[in-house]
C-alpha cells in the first residue's frame, strides 16, 4: 500500500461512483443519451482502473475471467432470448409489442432487456479483453 | 407457427447456440450440442429452399417493422441455394470435427472453438438471408471476425501470422464495403435492399454511386479473394485447423461472392454494372488472369493444402468468369460452380485433414505411399480431384459444361479454350499428389499409419458422394441455378 497512496484513495471514492453512473446509464438510456453499450463500457473502465492502481491479481478475485465469459454469453443469450420470447408470444423475432398488454408498455420492456443483456455482455467483453492483453506473459 | 418464423430461426439457432456452446464447459457436450444445431441449420435450409421453389420468395420483418424502414430477411432462389451449401456444409463438417479438434486444438480452447464456429456460421447464414444492405455488413463481420479467431487457432504458429493477415485484408476489405454502404445510403437514405434498387436509377449517374460501386466491388472481390487480391487466402487455409479449412473453403468465399451477386445484380443492376460501368471486361481479364496464374503456382507447392488452397484461388476465377459474361447461362454457370466447388473443395480438404490425423505431415514427400495405407481416404482424394479437374459423372464437369456453353453462347470461343487450357493445369497438381500417394516408395515404410477413423471418413465421404450424385442428376442444382441467374438479370426463365 505504499505507492500511489493519493491515486489508489481518489480511485476507492470514484469507483463506486462511476459504477453508479454506469447504471444510472444503462437505465435511463430511453429517456435520455445512453444505452447498454456506453454503460458497459462505462461498468467496466471502472474495474479496469482498479485493475491499474490494485494489481491484475486483486481484479481477477473481484472477477474472476470464468464468471466474465459466463455473463458474457448470458447478457448475449438474455437479447436472444426477448426475440425468442416475442416469437413465442406470437410476435415475429424482437418484436416487442407482444411481450406486455400494451404495445407501448411491451417495447418498453424489450428495450430495456436487450438494452441490459447489451450492457452485460460489453462490460464482461471489454474486462476480458483488457485482462487477456494485460495477463500476457513474456 | 414454426414455418412462418423458419427465415428468422436459420440465423438465430446457431447464433444463440454460439453462447450456449461456451456455457456448457464440457468439450464433448459443446459439439454434440454444436453437431445437433449444425443439423437442424440444414434441416430449416431444406425447407426453405422447399417452400421458395414451390411458393415463391419469403419476406420476415425482424422486430415486426415492415421492409423499407426495419431489417428484412427474404429469401428467394440465389440465397436459399446459398443456404442450402452453407448448412450443408456445417451439418457434414461438425461430426468430423470430434476427433479431428481434439487432436489439433488444446482442450481448454474446444469449447470456444464450437462458440466461434456456430458464430461463423450465423455470420454467413445471415448474410445470404438479410435483405438489407448494412445488416449484410454486420453478419459479415461477425463471420470474419470469428474465422480470424478459428484460423488463429492453427498448431503451427505461422496460423497467427496467417490470421492477422487475413485481419488486415479483411478489415480493409469490409471498411470498403462499409464505406460503399454509407455512399449509397447517403445518396438514397435507404438500406433495403429492394428499396435500393428502386431509387438507385434516379440518382445513378453521379459520382457519388460510381465511387459506391467500385468500393463494392474491391471491397467483396477482397473477401471472395479474386485474383490479385486473394494474398491473404493461401496462407490462411494451410495453417488453419483441418476443419476450420474445410468450412472456410467450402464456404466463406462462396457468401462473399453471393454478396458480390446481390450488389451488382439486386441492388446495381446488370444494365449499371455491365453497361454504365466497366465491371465485364474487368471480371473477365482477372478471372482468366487468376484462373491461370494460381494454377501454375499450385503446381509448384509442396504442401498438399497449399496445392488446394491456390486451387480454390483459380476455382473462384472459373465463378467470376461465368458471371462476367452477364448472360442467364454465364450467371448460372457461376452459381452453379459456387454450389459445385463447396462440394469438391470440402471433400478435398476433409480428406486431406483425415490424412494429417494420421500422418501429422501436409507435405508432399511425406505422402510417399499413403494409398496403400489410407486406401479410402485416398480414393476420396482421387474422386475429389476428378471433380476439380472436371471429369464428366462429377459435378466439376456439369459446371465446366456450362461454363463453356455460356462462353459459345457470347461467341467467345477463345475463352472457351482458356477454361479446357485450365482444366489441364489442375490435371498437373491433382496428378503431382496422386502419384506421390501412388506411385512414390515410401522413404521408410511406416506400418503404424492406418486408414482414417469412420468420424472421419463417413462425413468426406458423404461429400464425394455428393459430388458424384450432383455430378449425375443435375435437375436439382441447375434448374435453382437458372431460376436464381434469370432472378438476378431481371428475366423470366
Amino acid at each position: 500500500m505504499g505507492k500511489h497512496l493519493v491515486l489508489r484513495l481518489v480511485a476507492k471514492i470514484f469507483i463506486p461512483l462511476i459504477l453508479l453512473f454506469a447504471l444510472y446509464v444503462q437505465f435511463h438510456g430511453d429517456y435520455g443519451p445512453g444505452g447498454g453499450f456506453q454503460a458497459g463500457v462505462i461498468f467496466a473502465a471502472a474495474f479496469i482502473l482498479y485493475a491499474l492502481l490494485f494489481g491484475l491479481d486483486h481484479a481477477r478475485t473481484v472477477m474472476p475471467p470464468a464468471l466474465l465469459q459466463t455473463v458474457a454469453a448470458l447478457g448475449v443469450l438474455l437479447y436472444g432470448g426477448v426475440g425468442v420470447a416475442s416469437m413465442l408470444l406470437g410476435g415475429n423475432y424482437l418484436d416487442y409489442s407482444v411481450l406486455a398488454e400494451d404495445p407501448v408498455h411491451g417495447q418498453h420492456l424489450g428495450i430495456l432487456l436487450i438494452e441490459l443483456g447489451v450492457g452485460l455482455t460489453v462490460a464482461s467483453v471489454m474486462m476480458v479483453i483488457f485482462f487477456t492483453f494485460t495477463g500476457r506473459r513474456g | 407457427m414454426i414455418r412462418q418464423h423458419l427465415p428468422a430461426l436459420q440465423v438465430i439457432l446457431p447464433l444463440l447456440a454460439a453462447p450456449t456452446c461456451l456455457l456448457l464447459r464440457r468439450a464433448g457436450l459443446a459439439w454434440l450440442f454444436a453437431t445437433v444445431v449444425g443439423f437442424a441449420t440444414f434441416a430449416i435450409a431444406i425447407l426453405l429452399l422447399r417452400q421458395v421453389l414451390s411458393q415463391g420468395d419469403i419476406a420476415y420483418a425482424m422486430g415486426g417493422w415492415s421492409a423499407p424502414w426495419g431489417i428484412q430477411y427474404y429469401v428467394d432462389p440465389v440465397s436459399a441455394l446459398v443456404l442450402l451449401i452453407v448448412s450443408g456444409i456445417s451439418a457434414v463438417v461438425l461430426p468430423y470435427a470430434a476427433r479431428s479438434v481434439a487432436q489439433e486444438i488444446p482442450s481448454e480452447r474446444r469449447c470456444v472453438f464450437y462458440t466461434l464456429f456456430l458464430l461463423c456460421l450465423a455470420g454467413m447464414l445471415g448474410i445470404a438471408i438479410t435483405g438489407d444492405a448494412f445488416n449484410l455488413f454486420v453478419f459479415l463481420e461477425i463471420s470474419s471476425l470469428s474465422s480470424y479467431a478459428l484460423i488463429s487457432m492453427g498448431q503451427d504458429r505461422r496460423a497467427l501470422t496467417s490470421s492477422y493477415q487475413y485481419l488486415i485484408m479483411g478489415t480493409i476489405g469490409a471498411t470498403f464495403i462499409l464505406i460503399g454502404v454509407g455512399l449509397l445510403y447517403v445518396m438514397t437514405g435507404t438500406l433495403n435492399m429492394q428499396d435500393l434498387a428502386q431509387r438507385l436509377p434516379a440518382v445513378a449517374t453521379t459520382r457519388t454511386i460510381h465511387t459506391a460501386f467500385a468500393f463494392l466491388v474491391v471491397g467483396l472481390s477482397l473477401k471472395l479473394a479474386l485474383f490479385p487480391l486473394h494474398l491473404w487466402l493461401p496462407n490462411a487455409y494451410t495453417f488453419a485447423p483441418s476443419v476450420v479449412t474445410t468450412f472456410l473453403a467450402a464456404t466463406a468465399t462462396k457468401v462473399a461472392l453471393y454478396a458480390l451477386l446481390r450488389f451488382v445484380f439486386t441492388i446495381f443492376g446488370a444494365e449499371y454494372a455491365f453497361n454504365t460501368m466497366p465491371l465485364g471486361p474487368t471480371l473477365l481479364l482477372l478471372a482468366l488472369l487468376g484462373l491461370f496464374v494460381a494454377s501454375a503456382v499450385a503446381i509448384f507447392q509442396e504442401n498438399i493444402k497449399r496445392i488446394l488452397a491456390y486451387s480454390s484461388v483459380a476455382q473462384i476465377g472459373y465463378m467470376i468468369l461465368g458471371i462476367s459474361f452477364a448472360t442467364v447461362t454465364g450467371v448460372s454457370a457461376g452459381i452453379l460452380h459456387l454450389f459445385n466447388h463447396a462440394l469438391m473443395k470440402g471433400a478435398l480438404f476433409m480428406a486431406v485433414g483425415a490424412i494429417f490425423l494420421r500422418t501429422g505431415s501436409m507435405q508432399l514427400q511425406h505422402l510417399a505411399g499413403i494409398g496403400r495405407r489410407m486406401p479410402w481416404t485416398m480414393a476420396a482424394v482421387v474422386i475429389g480431384g476428378l471433380s476439380l479437374i472436371g471429369v464428366p459423372l462429377t459435378v466439376g464437369f456439369i459446371s465446366k459444361w456450362y461454363l463453356i456453353q455460356a462462353a459459345l453462347e457470347r461467341g467467345w470461343w477463345p475463352v472457351a479454350v482458356l477454361v479446357l487450357i485450365g482444366s489441364l493445369l489442375a490435371l498437373v497438381y491433382v496428378w503431382r499428389i496422386l502419384e506421390a500417394a501412388y506411385f512414390d516408395a515410401p522413404a521408410k515404410p511406416d506400418a503404424h499409419i492406418k486408414e482414417a477413423p469412420l468420424s472421419l471418413l463417413i462425413p468426406t465421404w458423404a461429400l464425394v458422394l455428393a459430388n458424384i450424385y450432383f455430378g449425375i442428376d443435375t435437375s436439382l442444382t441447375v434448374g435453382v441455378a437458372r431460376q436464381a441467374a434469370g432472378l438476378l438479370l431481371g428475366v423470366q426463365p
